[in-house]
């Protein structure tokens, strides 16, 4: 039996090579008026090949921006983001993104959004019709291959996201609050889908969700970091040792989010002072 | 089959009223100046027996399709350029904007002075007129791309020129439809002035037609009639169709 325990900041470097590093990372954003603020300051923390760690704060700590860092689509105003060891230049295929908005392609079927991103990474013709075919069965879209994406729910559509990232068998898997807008049936519905990838993974998928959400972040993660009000920094690190699939009823599980419940409380509170 | 009563009674509906009105009309003042509508239909039935009305409908559409066909590259070459490049964006994007709301027929003395009472005259005028439209709307459609697509593709692998053929372009194509649409119209409206204006010694056109029907006012009704036909058809067939395809296609339709 495992069992759920704390440790403190700063996290614990792993051996070797992280997959995922952040070092130092300081994420300005440009508003709307021009006004810079801070997203996240002088943040670091690894991620070791095949985790599966959960990065949670409150609205506005600048979690997604450090995601998008670490996707490659936008770049730090100092510190370094690195992928094995190399500093992040750009988006790639070996990293797949799982947007808030399922951001499937409008124009083509479900199906067709799979087979674009396995052309995209250079699948032959003549297989791309069976993998997606699979990938999509794999998250029990088997029906609505030939559908369009906007006649799905939106719980379908964000499956057939994450089909898509999938498929392309990434070795990172960077996740923005993807589930965020679902209703609580559909959402647990994906985070089991989700865990399963992982497991089925065998270790070779590293995966980076953040989440506002405590209770998905402790359901997924092998480590939760948790982040400030902004401008957002590490707070602390929760080690999940809860056996899987995992399950919310779990004594352990529920443990665990009331501590980190108690602490992002303390943080708020703190910062509002 | 009620799916078409919705949609075709109403237009019908209009049509037939306003043939009823114009028919009050011209038995009330019975004057020669208001042909009735059966008198323009015999018109109309003379003019596609004799052939002149094929005729010159061919010819029109023939010059309409050439300048328009050009129009839409030039448009959406121009459109695409100033999307990529915002000092192009920044120094071309007025200039067209000017020609989009100079009045086309400005231009017909200076085709004429450049090309002489010619058909190139006339297709210059169809092409100045309808081209800037065509430019803007690609603009606008490629800039109002959400960016999240853009951002999605380029997770996915996608950059360069396969980011843009297979994520930008395709996610721009209603904003380029409507710009198709809006050209369409305009290079109609600019070609019949053409024709109207520049008749060439023996040129054949609708527009021509109707400039040597001042003095028959069934005749002119009758062509007049025809232009108003293919202008709704093809608008109406051609682009509204592909339009609503397109649309249905995305979910982008309110009762889809």
């Amino acid at each position: 039996m495992s069992d759920a325990t704390t440790t403190l900041t700063p996290p614990a470097r792993e051996a070797g090579v992280p997959k995922l590093s952040v070092d130092g990372l300081t994420v300005e954003r440009s508003l709307a008026n021009g006004e810079r603020i801070v997203a996240a300051r002088d943040v670091s923390f690894d991620i070791a090949a095949g985790e599966f760690v959960c990065l949670l704060g409150p609205s506005g700590c600048g979690k997604t921006s450090i995601l998008n860092v670490l996707a490659g689509l936008d770049r730090p105003s100092a510190g370094r983001a690195l992928l094995d060891g190399s500093p992040i230049e750009g988006p790639g295929p070996d990293r797949a993104v799982l947007f808030q908005d399922p951001a499937l392609f409008p124009w083509l079927s479900v199906r067709a959004n799979v087979e674009l991103a396995l052309e995209l990474i250079g699948v032959d013709g003549s297989e791309r019709g069976d993998r997606a075919r699979d990938a999509l069965a794999s998250v029990g879209l088997s029906d609505v291959l030939d559908a369009q994406p906007h006649e799905l729910s939106a719980g379908m559509r964000q499956r057939a996201a994450l089909a898509r990232a999938l498929a392309c068998e990434p070795s990172v898997v960077l996740g923005d609050e993807p589930f965020g807008v679902l209703d609580a049936q559909t959402r647990e519905l994906l985070q089991n889908e989700v865990q399963r990838a992982w497991m089925g993974s065998g270790g070779r998928t590293t995966f980076l969700f953040i989440s506002h959400n405590v209770r998905e972040a402790v359901l997924l993660a092998d480590r939760v970091l948790v982040m400030s009000a902004r401008p957002g920094r590490l707070l602390e690190e929760f080690r999940i040792h809860a056996p899987r699939p995992r399950d919310l009823d779990d004594v352990l599980v529920g443990r665990v989010v009331s501590e980190i419940h108690a602490l992002m409380l303390r943080d708020l509170d703190g910062s509002d002072a | 089959m009620r799916r078409l009563a919705h949609e075709v009674l109403p237009p019908l509906a209009g049509i037939v009223g306003l043939i009823v009105v114009w028919a009050v009309v011209a038995a009330t003042t019975s004057s020669a100046s208001i042909p009735s509508p059966l008198a323009v239909w015999d018109a109309l039935i003379d003019g596609l027996r004799d052939g002149t009305i094929q005729e010159a409908a061919i010819k029109t559409l023939v010059r309409l399709a050439f300048s328009f066909v050009v129009a839409v590259l030039l448009g959406t070459g121009l459109g695409v350029l100033l999307a990529l490049n915002e000092f192009a964006r920044r120094a071309i994007r007025p200039l067209i904007v000017a020609l989009q709301i100079t009045p086309f027929v400005a231009w017909v003395p200076l085709a004429v002075v450049w090309f002489g009472v010619s058909e190139r005259a006339v297709v210059f005028v169809t092409i100045v007129g309808s081209f800037p439209a065509m430019a803007l709307a690609t603009l606008q459609a490629i800039r109002q791309v959400p960016p999240l697509y853009e951002r999605a593709g380029r997770t996915l692998g996608a950059r360069g020129w396969t980011l843009y053929r297979r994520i930008v372009v395709p996610a721009a194509l209603p904003g380029v439809m409507a710009g198709l649409q809006q050209a369409w119209g305009f290079a109609w409206k600019a070609l019949m002035a053409g024709e109207l204006i520049v008749v060439a010694a023996g040129a054949t056109g609708l527009g021509h037609l109707l400039a040597g029907q001042e003095h028959d006012v069934t005749a002119l009704l009758a062509t007049l009639a025809v232009i108003v036909a293919i202008g709704v058809a093809v608008d109406y067939v051609v682009f509204g169709q592909l339009d609503r395809r397109i649309r249905a296609r995305r979910g982008l339709l309110p009762d889809a």
